[in-house]
């Protein structure tokens, strides 16, 4: 089995594994602008040099409740062209795994369904490895996601 | 046209280069549809072009060859070897012309008429035309094609630039450096922002690159069909991506060519269905959410689209559905069928059927959509949307509730403080209305409907008055920031199905920004214009074009008035030493003229004054104010002056008892130092005596008479005025001596020339008499 590299990040306190052809860069984010009426799990839009980039509140979309506080950190990719940054809570580090599906009989619940699409293990602990366009879509677009 | 000739030379030769496959193919395979009508939409667009930049050899070569190759599509000819090779010839020979144009060289046009003869059915396979090697060579290009990627990434590249220089200045003011480090960051920032403009224009132009021949080529497609058509168009400043307008031009020189030519009617026929004799042909651009909506709007006949059926049926391009029971929306979209015509005769401009299909293939190869909207007897209108993907446009920054939004400045019409009774914001029932002047909107509480904070509406200070397709709102804004030109960009999927943001922006500040969309907005806030309402309105409004407003204001004297508002010509603010008292009257030294002034108060102890400057006709006077107010309408109900002076009459204006200046008052006779041209003409006659010129001409002047020292041959003077001194000439009853004996005083024809009352008595006689 082939190897991918993966970056280590945590969210909600959980630690994921996000494939690293998604990872267009990791930054610390300055000020996110609000946009208002958006889905709740669009937290707003923040300059990244040249570019605007829209920011994922990454607890809202997997379902939970949102952070009073919002880190600064973010994993920026692209879906359709368009930058999105996804705040995590903290980052380790890039290096390859084997993903392999998830193990048969476990079920996600809430958000967390809908953005796994695997594992991978590291020293023997399970991680979960997200999928970012799921996170981009939010928790609203399951019938889409489906589709 | 120079323009246009190089873009249609371009342009074709880039078909013919795509083009040679086609048609390659189709001599191997004559009857490949695809490849048919691959070539009949070329000659057919040359046809088009041609037509309009006035190029008759190549009408009359692509006419003759889409001529054959309707034949073909409609199965009325087979297309064999002989036609196959005859049609090519006519390609080959549009390209030779084409070089030769731009080469600026003549090319003989001897073999035309055999290449065209040679389509004919019945003729000779035509001998091969003497290939003449084009005539010149290709002129040297100096325009570069280039890709698009390219620009955009020159694009980002500039926007990254302008935020480096905006940090590094922003690092600089932190520390005090150098002034000579200052200086050259203001070079740096003045070359940035020339680059920026330079690189923003090569992506970006305005509309109106598409619109500038329309009204040539309107006019002359009417004048070819006969008809009147009177076009209108609106929104040119809208800027599109280059690319974008190119795709369009086809399309849109289409969409009018068949609104003229199917949907107008002639003058008879409009005239017999009690429209205006004139067709009405409306092309518009606006900007609506990431888009931009091309609009051709005629007032003709429509879509029959019941006839659309039977043609489609009758013509077996039906393939066997039962047209008649599609639904009205389906068979309007029949429109778009390949090869369909709801014309009955062929005409050089339309009446082919090519033309929709190949429009809505154009649009909707740059991801546009095409609309109809359809009223059978009163028009067409037809909606082009296509996609902004990268647009500059001039903007107004606003604050509400701490945020900043971009509104593109076309949408906004004025922004307007509330402030008594002609601004002001009530509540009919729960919902907020905004008066402006005349005119009453629904007012839209941004920062509730963004969800930013609650607002009490009747709070509101600043109104932002906002049109919209179909009418206007207002919006309460806490702040007008800024005016940018801004670079927009698509949003997100997710902020865009907002439905009220027509995308985001980065400005010099760095900090990103929402443009506001307009229509969205009001979509949001539950406005609805409906636009025949609006059309009749504005239909409505233009018999009643007098409207009574004044202009109130604080006068010196301390009391509030008001003078009509026609009769202003502008308001400026002078200096006190520009005001004299000099030869009996007030008198303001003002673009280099004195010009009479008027006032009523002390002009004294003001350093600066405002004054009215009014005009009418030749009439000139200024009046002194101390502050201009507001705009008002004047009541119906004034209540006239007790005597005859400066004041007309008083009228109640927000509880105010106002003074109304009487305009005849300032601009009447007394008032006035210069004389109006077809007054009575006085000629003085005196070589001897320059007192009589010098002295008596400002007081005839005064009076109202014109004066000339003079007699010109194409006027003849009412009065003359001599002296004693001046030879006896015939007996004239025009002619007034003047006289140094002071006993002449009742006498007719000679006054004592200091005699100031019997002199004006004796000229006022006179002029009464001539």
């Amino acid at each position: 089995m082939s190897e991918q590299l993966f970056l280590i990040a945590h969210i909600a306190g959980r630690g994921v594994a996000i494939d690293s052809a998604q990872v267009e860069s990791v930054v610390d984010i300055g000020a996110v602008i609000p946009t208002p009426r958006a889905a709740p799990h669009i937290r707003g839009l923040a300059a990244l040099r040249s570019r605007v980039v829209t920011v994922i509140d990454t607890h809202a979309a997997l379902g939970l409740p949102k952070l009073a506080i919002a880190g600064s950190r973010a994993v920026i990719t692209v879906v359709d062209g368009h930058h999105y940054a996804v705040l995590v809570d903290s980052l380790e580090d890039v290096a390859p795994f084997v993903a392999s599906p998830l193990p048969s009989g476990i079920g996600l619940d809430a958000g967390w369904r809908q953005a796994g699409c695997g594992a991978i293990e590291r020293d023997g602990e399970p991680i979960l490895a997200i999928d970012l366009t799921a996170l981009v879509h939010g928790p609203s677009n399951d019938a889409n996601a489906i589709n | 046209m120079d323009d246009l000739l190089q873009e249609f030379i371009a342009e074709t030769r880039e078909t013919l280069d795509a083009l040679s496959g086609e048609i390659v193919a189709w001599e191997a395979d004559p009857a490949d549809r695809a490849r048919l009508d691959a070539i009949f939409r070329f000659v057919h667009t040359v046809k088009g072009s041609c037509g309009f930049l006035d190029l008759p050899r190549l009408a009359r070569l692509s006419h003759a060859a889409e001529d054959v190759l309707a034949a073909v599509r409609s199965g009325e000819r087979s297309p064999d070897q002989k036609l196959v090779t005859a049609v090519l010839a006519i390609v080959d020979r549009i390209g030779e012309i084409v070089e030769a144009i731009d080469a600026g060289a003549a090319l003989d046009d001897s073999g035309e008429e055999l290449l065209i003869a040679a389509l004919n059915a019945g003729a000779e396979a035509a001998a091969p035309a003497a290939q003449q090697a084009p005539t010149g060579q290709r002129v040297a290009n100096r325009s570069v094609r280039l890709s698009t990627d390219l620009l955009d990434r020159m694009m980002s590249g500039m926007s990254d630039m302008v935020l480096a220089r905006n940090e590094l200045a922003r690092r600089m003011r932190d520390q005090n450096v150098d002034p000579t480090i200052e200086a050259a960051l203001d070079r740096l920032s003045l070359t940035v922002a020339e680059m920026r403009d330079t690189v923003t224009r090569t992506r970006m132009q305005k509309v109106d690159a598409l619109f500038s021949a329309l009204p040539r080529m309107v006019r002359d497609t009417a004048a070819e069909v006969g008809k009147s058509v009177q076009l209108q168009i609106e929104g040119s400043d809208v800027e599109l991506d280059r690319e974008m307008i190119e795709m369009m031009r086809d399309p849109l020189v289409h969409i009018i060519r068949n609104s003229i030519d199917h949907g107008i009617e002639s003058s008879a026929e409009r005239r017999a269905l009690g429209k205006r004799e004139v067709g009405r042909l409306v092309v518009s651009a606006r900007q609506s959410g990431n888009q931009i909506i091309l609009e051709v709007a005629d007032d003709g006949r429509g879509i029959d689209t019941d006839r659309l059926v039977q043609k489609l049926t009758a013509s077996g391009q039906s393939r066997g559905r039962d047209l008649s029971m599609l639904s009205d929306r389906a068979k309007l979209d029949l429109i778009f069928e390949p090869g369909l015509s709801t014309k009955d005769e062929v005409t050089t401009i339309s009446g082919r059927g090519v033309g929709m299909d190949v429009v809505r293939a154009n649009i909707e190869q740059i991801g546009g959509r095409i609309d109809l909207v359809n009223t059978k007897d009163r028009g067409l209108r037809i909606l082009i949307h296509v996609p902004l993907t990268l647009s500059i446009i001039p903007a107004i920054v606003i604050g509400i509730a701490g945020q900043r939004f971009a509104v593109t400045r076309q949408a906004i019409e004025e922004i307007v403080h509330v402030s008594g009774d002609t601004i002001r914001v009530d509540l009919l029932g729960d919902t907020p209305a905004a008066t402006v002047r005349d005119r009453r909107m629904p007012l839209v509480d941004l920062a509730a409907l963004l969800g930013l904070r609650a607002t009490d509406p009747m709070a509101a200070d600043m109104l932002a008055i906002i049109s919209a397709s179909g009418g206007s709102f207002a919006v309460a804004v806490d702040s007008v920031l800024d005016h940018e030109e801004l670079v927009i960009k698509p949003a997100s999927p997710a902020v865009m199905a907002t439905g009220i943001y027509a995308g985001q922006t980065l400005p010099d500040s760095g900090s990103p920004m929402l443009l506001l969309d307009c229509a969205g907005v009001a979509a949001a806030a539950g406005i609805n214009f409906s636009r025949d309402a609006t059309v009749e309105e504005e239909e409505a409004i233009e018999p009643e074009a007098i409207s009574a407003d004044a202009l109130l204001f604080d006068d010196l004297d301390g009391r509030r008035r008001a003078v009509p508002l026609a009769i202003i010509d502008r308001v400026e603010t002078i200096h006190a030493s520009n005001v004299r008292f000099s030869g009996g009257r007030m008198r303001l030294l003002v673009d280099d003229r004195i010009v009479p002034l008027a006032a009523l108060g002390e002009i004294e102890g003001h350093a600066e004054l405002a004054v009215l400057r009014i005009k009418d006709g030749d009439a000139e006077i200024a009046y002194a104010i101390a502050e201009p107010v507001d705009i008002v309408a004047i009541p119906a109900d004034i209540s006239p002056s007790a005597q005859p002076g400066p004041i007309l009459g008083v009228v109640v204006i927000g509880d105010e008892q106002v003074e109304l200046i009487d305009p005849q008052w300032l601009l009447g006779p007394d008032a006035l130092d210069i004389v109006r041209p077809g007054a009575p003409l006085c000629l003085i006659d005196s070589q001897s005596d320059s007192w009589i010129a010098t002295f008596l001409k400002p007081v005839l002047e005064q009076a109202g008479y014109r004066v000339s020292t003079k007699a010109s041959a194409d006027e003849q003077p009412a009065v003359i005025l001599t002296t004693d001194a001046a030879p006896a000439t015939a007996r004239d009853g025009r002619v007034l001596r003047l006289s140094n004996d002071r006993r002449d005083t009742g006498g007719d024809d000679r006054v004592y020339r200091y005699d100031r009352a019997g002199l004006l008595a004796a000229v006022a006689k006179r002029v009464n008499v001539a």
